[in-house]
């Protein structure tokens, strides 16, 4: 027996299956997220030395006499670069999921193509970044603000990287379904969308509370 | 939003395009501000305003939330309910404590 | 898709499916029932391996320090030296019981099992919503219990701080530890896919005319279980992968400055705050309770209301306090950590959320007890788990209210008093439900009974000796004896008046392994032996026994996609021939109100 609503809408939600499937999942990525940021913020306030860079890794660093505050030592242009990285990459796929209603899977290809550049390329410069850190001695240990930092980027890179591979299938054998079954794929692409758009989100946040404050 | 015509698609695309450069400008702007000389406080005030904008844009064009069904609207609702519960509830315990936490 | 469409679809996807390989039918299936008994069978072993664990403890209690007869040669010299137990491995006990218990055994029983097998058939469903999904769910639910059953063979043995994991301690523990936290991390993301699962199939799968108000209850306490689990799992995958962290990569979110760990300071750079880990830890394993209880309470209802042949007392009523004790048991959690040196503002927010919380409880048992009111009750063996299922978890629930008032709390909380609190509302009240639920779905499962005689022989020596075990348990406590203690608390003068009980309780644990064995026996040799009956043996009126044969279609669900007419529980209608009407049943009685036109599917819920 075929399960129902997997393509067309359910009258009374007004939703198929996989739309309220991911909302669900995003919220309990909300609650994820949200427990993190509110750890950041318990640690954050309940230690005076919590953004003070200790004096060891100060001196290591050479970075002068007198207190040091985090984030100094955190690459804000290059996480600059990123945020705009993943906001090109948002629009991009929300353009991949217009173009397939628009019935131009030629230009889903290229703008979902666009979209897993992107996102190896926010992969790149998270790399080279956290290559930075380490080769500079700072480690997740070395602080509380740092060990919150390789934290929060680095669960926010896995799901980046478990962007990846969804939107990577949709890319390539997962496209097979355009042919077939063209409403249900494009609903595939919408849903991985919103979860995309979601990793985002969570960046725009991570972002300023991070690197800036 | 979701609209079907090949007309408001098109115009949705557009609307994509502008919402995309605006989030570019606001992140321009949460780096310049953080140049700024203010305080601790204001500074991050300033920094939430702003991503919640960002976040409010692509929550609301990007993921559509602004022509939602009403089903997400009260699913997002319970669990912005919980999300408050969770960012209050550990640092409330500090109210009145004299113990470290 | 017109249901005659429908229908040859179906068929031809069932005929198509048995021609698949006997592990994609049994092993890696994505049928719901398939997955469902997997589940249920997963988890009764689990059951049985924690209970175990627990036997051994009850050792200890009972003859402190002298050796364990005929198996303590077999637990190892690094655990019982000469079969005697040693603290360590004392402490691996207890904290693998609770989480195997809680995380292995009953959640997945009421949850994996009862939900997935029963659920879809409920509600007139072909399957779940995503059936890879469930089939996925069910192999990391797997993964999390070969991980944390594994541990007990690493160095240093299982984790042994607590269920709860508490640091700093957890953070110093030996490598069980980590095992427990990935293994935590595997259970996590199971329940994560179930309960998504579970909220689309229950929202999006129903049948025609089944509107949210005509739902069993049983599927109302599992939508609610869902959303828990949906919500409160995440803060403590964080908390786990902080905790990770902290002991992988050397971080300090839970470590203080300044730790002295035998005689020296921890080395690390320090600020953590242990208390985050509670709150974090809690905010999950409070609602976590209601998810070891809501289950529990439908199979209840479900028993109750065919076995006294009367719709439930207060349908409605029940239906908005379970949904109101979803909502509120989000904000209980912190009456766990009264003792912490939480600030008292927040412990008296707290206790008053923990004692509006208890009016839902108590709606709902009220309801329950009031359904029994005039009826001529039948005795079967369901409802006699079900029927005892009633005072008991009253009594677990009762005792709570002292733990949730921080003024009592700060006395009892350390003691057994606690264990016997926690233990009335999970151990004969939730499992006790689940043994109701595996009596009255047998039949459904495999078109046969189990057999009376043999199932009155497990109630009722298991109903004395759950009680023998865990009634003294508030005597202990009153008294002032400590929990967690290897020795039962040999040590302090003022527990020596509570300590002859032990002897007695562990008494009471064994003898209830012995009262487990018919239940054993009868559950393998009824599959094959018990008393063939028809698809409907309890005249039952939802829809599982309605419209699906029984046992059901291997792969597929019903032979007619049912339509629903009425509410859940339309047991002796006034001026109807029979002493039921199915939910599917089109009959029109002269003393309703017209019925309803099945397409009016309704109702929205947050």
């Amino acid at each position: 027996m075929q399960i129902p609503y997997t393509v067309e809408e359910r009258p009374d939600t007004g939703l198929y299956n996989a739309k309220l499937g991911v909302w669900l999942f995003l919220a309990s990525e909300v609650m994820l997220f949200g427990a993190l940021f509110s750890s950041y913020v318990l640690l954050r306030t309940g230690d005076p030395a919590f953004m003070t860079i200790p004096h060891a890794v100060a001196e290591a660093l050479h970075l002068g006499e007198g207190a040091h505050r985090w984030p100094g030592e955190l690459n804000v242009p290059l996480a600059f670069l990123n945020t705009l990285v993943l906001i090109f990459s948002s629009v991009t796929i929300v353009m991949s999921w217009a173009s397939l209603r628009l019935k131009q899977f030629g230009k889903y290809r290229l703008w979902m193509g666009l979209t897993i550049l992107c996102a190896l390329g926010f992969m790149c410069i998270k790399a080279v970044e956290y290559n930075a850190k380490f080769s500079h001695g700072l480690f997740p240990a070395t602080s509380n603000f740092l060990g919150i930092y390789f934290a929060l980027t680095g669960l926010h890179a896995l799901h980046v990287i478990g962007g990846v591979v969804v939107n990577g299938y949709l890319w390539g054998p997962g496209a097979k379904m355009w042919k077939t079954e063209p409403e249900r794929f494009t609903n595939r692409v919408e849903v991985a969308g919103l979860y995309w758009h979601f990793v985002d989100l969570v960046w725009i946040f991570l972002f300023p509370s991070l690197y800036l404050l | 939003m979701s609209g079907h015509t090949v007309e408001e698609i098109r115009s949705e695309m557009r609307r994509y395009w502008v919402v995309g450069t605006a989030l570019f400008l606001l992140t321009v702007i949460t780096v310049a501000v953080s140049y700024l000389d203010v305080s601790q406080g204001v500074a991050i005030a300033i920094a939430l305003v702003i991503a919640c904008l960002k976040g409010g844009l692509v929550a609301a064009v990007f993921m559509h939330l602004i022509s939602e069904k009403q089903a997400i609207y009260s699913l997002l609702l319970l669990t912005v309910l919980f999300f408050i519960v969770l960012m209050l509830g550990p640092m409330g315990g500090r109210l009145g404590s004299t113990a470290l936490g | 898709m017109s249901v005659l469409e429908q229908e040859e679809h179906g068929s031809d996807e069932r005929a198509g499916r048995h021609k698949e390989p006997f592990w994609k039918r049994y092993i890696f299936s994505q049928d719901h029932k398939v997955i469902g008994i997997q589940y249920g069978f997963t988890a009764l072993c689990f059951l049985l391996f924690g209970f175990s664990l627990m036997l051994l403890m009850r050792w200890q209690l009972a003859f402190p320090g002298k050796p364990i007869p005929v198996i303590g040669g077999l637990l190892g010299a690094d655990n019982a030296p000469g079969g005697i137990m040693l603290p360590e491995f004392y402490n691996q006990l207890g904290a693998m019981h609770g989480t195997i218990m809680v995380f292995l055994a009953i959640v997945p029983l009421a949850v994996g099992a009862f939900g997935n097998y029963v659920v879809p058939l409920q509600i007139g469903a072909p399957d779940m919503a995503f059936p890879k999904l469930n089939m996925a769910s069910y192999w990391v639910y797997f993964l999390g219990g070969v991980t944390m059953f594994a541990s007990f063979f690493v160095p240093g043995g299982a984790a042994n701080s607590g269920w709860t994991s508490y640091p700093p301690l957890s953070e110093i523990a030996t490598q069980g530890q980590t095992w427990w936290l990935v293994g935590m991390v595997f259970l996590i993301t199971s329940s994560l896919l179930g309960s998504v699962n579970f909220i689309v199939t229950i929202f999006h799968l129903r049948a025609k005319g089944l509107t949210l108000m005509r739902l069993p209850f049983f599927v109302w306490s599992q939508l609610v279980t869902a959303f828990l689990l949906l919500l409160a799992f995440p803060p403590l995958e964080a908390a786990g992968v902080f905790q990770l962290m902290d002991r992988v990569f050397g971080t300090s979110f839970f470590m203080p400055s300044g730790l002295v760990v035998s005689g020296e300071v921890v080395e690390v750079a320090g600020g953590g705050s242990p208390l985050l880990w509670q709150h974090l830890f809690w905010f999950l394993a409070h609602p976590e309770v209601y998810v070891l209880i809501l289950p529990a309470l439908g199979i209840v209802a479900e028993v109750i209301a065919n076995n006294t042949r009367k719709p439930l007392w207060g349908y409605k009523s029940m239906v908005y306090a379970a949904v109101f004790l979803g909502f509120m048991s989000f904000i209980v959690w912190a009456h766990h950590m009264f003792l912490t040196g939480m600030g008292t503002t927040i412990s008296a927010f707290f206790q008053t959320t923990t004692m509006i919380i208890s009016i839902p409880s108590v709606v709902i048992l009220t309801a329950l007890l009031m359904s029994l009111w005039g009826a001529s009750i039948r005795f079967t063996t369901p409802m006699l788990f079900a029927l005892a299922f009633l005072p008991m978890f009253g009594i677990g629930g009762l005792t709570g209210l002292p733990l949730g008032l921080s003024g009592s709390d700060i006395h009892l909380h350390d003691t057994y008093y606690v264990i016997g609190h926690f233990h009335y509302v999970v151990a004969p009240g939730t499992i006790f439900a689940m043994f109701a639920g595996i009596y009255y779905w047998f039949p459904k499962i495999t078109g046969r009974k189990m057999n009376d005689f043999l199932g009155k022989l497990h109630f009722y020596p298991s109903f004395v000796f759950i009680n023998m075990i865990f009634m003294p348990m508030f005597l202990q406590g009153l008294a002032g004896v400590s929990r967690r203690l290897w020795d039962g608390g040999e040590q302090y003068s003022h527990a020596q008046g509570g300590l002859h009980w032990n002897e007695f309780m562990s008494w009471g644990a064994w003898l209830l392994l012995v009262a487990q064995l018919p239940f054993i026996f009868n559950l393998f040799w009824s599959i094959k032996k018990g008393k063939k009956v028809d698809s409907n043996p309890w005249q039952a009126t939802t829809l599982e026994w309605a419209a699906a044969p029984s046992p059901p279609i291997g792969h597929g669900n019903f032979a007619e996609v049912p339509v629903v007419y009425r509410p859940a529980y339309e047991y002796s209608v006034p001026d109807h021939p029979g002493d039921y009407l199915a939910q599917n049943d089109p009959t029109e009685t002269p003393t309703e109100t017209p019925i309803e036109t099945p397409d009016k599917t309704s109702g929205k819920e947050g």
